[in-house]
């Protein structure tokens, strides 16, 4: 007598039904629905089908040539920033120093704020005459610059929120990854008499290297879809000269092109793919080596 | 019997109308913009309608106005959530909410009697009326400090080149020349888009040749003029330090107050300056785009926003009795109360006080000359690209060329006219 071998599963199958139908209806449907719109010239009441026309325009529009490298320089100047601050200032915190736990506190902070309104208080502390920085330069006989209306400056000056407001995540995981190395590694340097600098390199880089990546890869996608900070701060502007790809799009929805900003999310949806899948393929792979 | 009978009925019925009036209790929504002034003349509006009809009360709501307001426009209207009654532009931009699909023809007010035709003409698709005007027509052009006019001795310029000789009249004074405020995008166009009755003095078909894809800005010299301009004003210097950053509220400061001599912009500004700065309301005098020819010096006219119906309005009949009462002699000089008087309404019999601000008594001789006024650009074709805007602060801060920009627009009105459908594109 044969016997049937047992199924290693543990739960019936049905019991993965919930999941599939919310991944169906609120994942895979509109991903499939917005390929399809992007085919089409669409109000929202209806869609002409009219091929890869939306692509051909969306590749023609003068701004987002600009968009794309200023997405670029926006994601690798905030990611790189977010990388080196927090690391820096994990193993600050992490050290014995007088109020940690106070500074700790107050590093996280912005992280908690909301991004429009920290948005909207540096726009007013950016103001070129009136605000903040340039009032308490001026009092120092500094002729300060327009910060968000200087075409080459603006998008150099959100990075920087971006990096005040995101500083403190990356800081969390970094302090994260440093506590889980062994202090053994430490008084063993120590014992051999490395410098606090020689531990820096060789011991606290790479045993952090996970959080490491974490930090660039969170940063990395943030900064290539980033958006809400932008848009509070200049709008794309002046002019166009701080469009990210994601300003481009949404330009093109409030301008009722739904088909076009449609298309404009494909776009930045393989873009951003694009650029991830690999760096995390890459650092996945270093770190089995290792 | 029949009579008693009839008469039986009658009683029945009108106690019917009565009960039932003194339950439909109805709470309307109303969106508008948030320019002070119109935010004032709607909430005047909806008291004195509660007033005589204390069965229907109001909940006003404000959007942002230029591409953000558009924006919020359209969504709820797509997406069903629009108010009872809203206000939005007439002319090109009304063709874009796809009136026909979204809005509730209007043909059958009563009102439409009172109102004029060139108003009706801008807020008709497929033949039928979709809106009601609020406010007053507008002349687009350039407020001035009538202090500062009279302290240099300066007459009012009707060419380019006389503005620009008083522009550096008023720097060589000292002082600032123009105020422009392109923190708020939208304000960047009015140098483009007042010019445009010297675009149609000098190409008569351009409206026409325009919407056909005949007619290009980069093409027309005539029309290409206006970018031009946004580019010498800056290149000469004579903009406001902050002019990057200035908002429309701080242009109001500003050409109130005297910190700058000419701020270009819609007459309708008036408004928020009677609400904002009352004392300096007799210190703003107006006059419109100069051009090349003297002789020829006209106005560009725009045309009041409408109050329109969505089809997914649940008080339909109650919007439409509203809407009768404001497009009335009573809902003109409840504005005019609230707002004080901007133009004129284009309503008929509706007056203005004897006793205007500057800026409306010097609009005035504009519209009582034939052939002095043509309306703007949007109210003659039904495109206009949604990116001027941000074109117009390029060529205004000197960060792209005016050649260029006409250019680049011409390509921003193609996706209009396609989305639009329109034949040619």
């Amino acid at each position: 007598m044969t016997t049937i071998p047992k199924r290693r599963t543990y739960y019936p199958s049905w019991f993965f039904l919930p999941a599939a139908v919310i991944y169906g209806v609120l994942f895979m449907l509109p991903t499939v629905a917005s390929l399809w719109f992007s085919l089409t010239r669409w109000n929202l009441f209806e869609a002409h089908f009219i091929g890869l026309e939306n692509f051909r325009q969306f590749f023609s529009e003068p701004f987002l040539v600009k968009g794309l490298i200023n997405t670029l320089i926006y994601a690798v100047l905030t990611s790189g920033l977010k990388t080196i601050c927090g690391l820096l200032l994990a193993v600050l915190l992490t050290g014995e120093i007088i109020a940690r736990g106070l500074l700790r506190t107050v590093m996280f902070f912005p992280v908690l704020v909301s991004t429009i309104g920290v948005g909207i208080a540096f726009t007013v502390m950016m103001h070129p005459t009136r605000g903040i920085i340039n009032v308490s330069l001026e009092s120092i006989g500094i002729d300060g610059p327009g910060w968000l209306t200087n075409p080459t400056l603006a998008l150099f000056s959100v990075a920087i929120v971006d990096l005040w407001k995101g500083v403190g995540l990356a800081t969390v995981i970094f302090m994260a990854g440093l506590a889980s190395i062994p202090q053994d590694y430490y008084e063993a340097s120590r014992i051999d008499g490395a410098t606090r600098v020689q531990q820096f390199w060789r011991i606290t880089l790479p045993l952090v290297r996970p959080a490491t990546v974490t930090v660039v890869t969170l940063s990395l996608i943030g900064g290539l879809r980033s958006f809400d900070l932008i848009w509070a701060m200049t709008k794309g502007g002046p002019g166009f000269s701080s469009d990210v790809v994601a300003s481009v799009i949404y330009k093109q929805y409030q301008a009722g092109f739904y088909g076009l900003s449609t298309a404009g999310n494909v776009i930045l949806f393989a873009l951003i793919a694009i650029i991830v899948l690999p760096l995390t393929w890459w650092f996945n792979r270093r770190e089995v080596e290792q | 019997m029949t009579l008693r009978f009839k008469t039986r009925l009658a009683t029945a019925s009108v106690l019917a109308l009565l009960a039932g009036s003194a339950y439909a209790e109805v709470t309307l929504s109303l969106l508008v913009d948030n320019t002070p002034s119109t935010v004032a003349s709607a909430e005047a509006l909806a008291a004195a309608y509660t007033a005589a009809n204390p069965d229907v009360t109001f909940d006003i709501e404000t959007r942002p106005g230029g591409a953000e307001g558009d924006n919020i426009v359209k969504t709820r209207l797509a997406t069903g959530e629009m108010a009872d009654v809203f206000l939005y532009n007439s002319g090109s931009l009304f063709q874009a909410m796809n009136p026909t699909q979204s809005l509730v023809p209007l043909d059958d007010l009563a009102a439409q009697a009172n109102i004029l035709d060139s108003f009706k003409s801008v807020v008709t698709a497929e033949g039928h009326v979709y809106g009601v005007p609020i406010g007053t027509a507008m002349g687009g052009g350039i407020l001035y400090n009538i202090p500062i006019y009279e302290e240099l001795g300066l007459s009012i310029p009707k060419t380019w080149d006389d503005f620009m000789a008083n522009n550096a009249a008023i720097l060589a004074a000292g002082k600032v020349p123009v105020g422009q405020t392109y923190g708020a995008t939208w304000t960047s166009q009015l140098f483009v888009l007042s010019d445009y009755y010297n675009v149609q003095a000098a190409v008569p078909n351009f409206a026409t040749d325009y919407t056909a894809n005949v007619a290009k800005y980069a093409t027309t010299p005539a029309a290409m003029t206006g970018f031009d301009h946004l580019q010498q004003v800056f290149e000469a210097g004579y903009l406001n330090e902050d002019f990057g950053a200035a908002t429309f509220e701080d242009g109001l400061r500003m050409i109130a107050q005297g910190e700058v001599a000419h701020y270009p912009m819609l007459t309708f500004a008036i408004g928020s300056i009677a609400e904002t700065y009352p004392e300096d309301v007799g210190n703003v005098g107006f006059f419109a785009q100069p051009g090349t020819d003297a002789a020829q010096n006209g106005l560009t006219v725009w045309m009041p926003a409408g109050l329109y119906i969505p089809v997914t309005s649940e008080n339909i009949d109650a919007a439409k009795a509203f809407l009768e009462f404001v497009a009335t002699v009573q809902g003109c000089d409840i504005q005019t109360e609230a707002m004080g008087a901007t133009g004129p309404y284009l309503v008929k019999d509706c007056t203005l006080p004897a006793t205007v601000p500057p800026v409306v008594a010097d609009m005035m001789p504009y519209f009582q000359t034939e052939g002095m006024t043509a309306p703007a650009l949007e109210f003659l074709s039904p495109i206009k690209g949604p990116a001027l805007e941000q074109i117009t602060v390029e060529v205004g801060s000197g960060i792209r060329p005016a050649a260029e920009a006409a250019a680049m627009y011409d390509e921003d009105v193609r996706k209009q006219a396609q989305q639009l459908g329109l034949p040619n594109w």
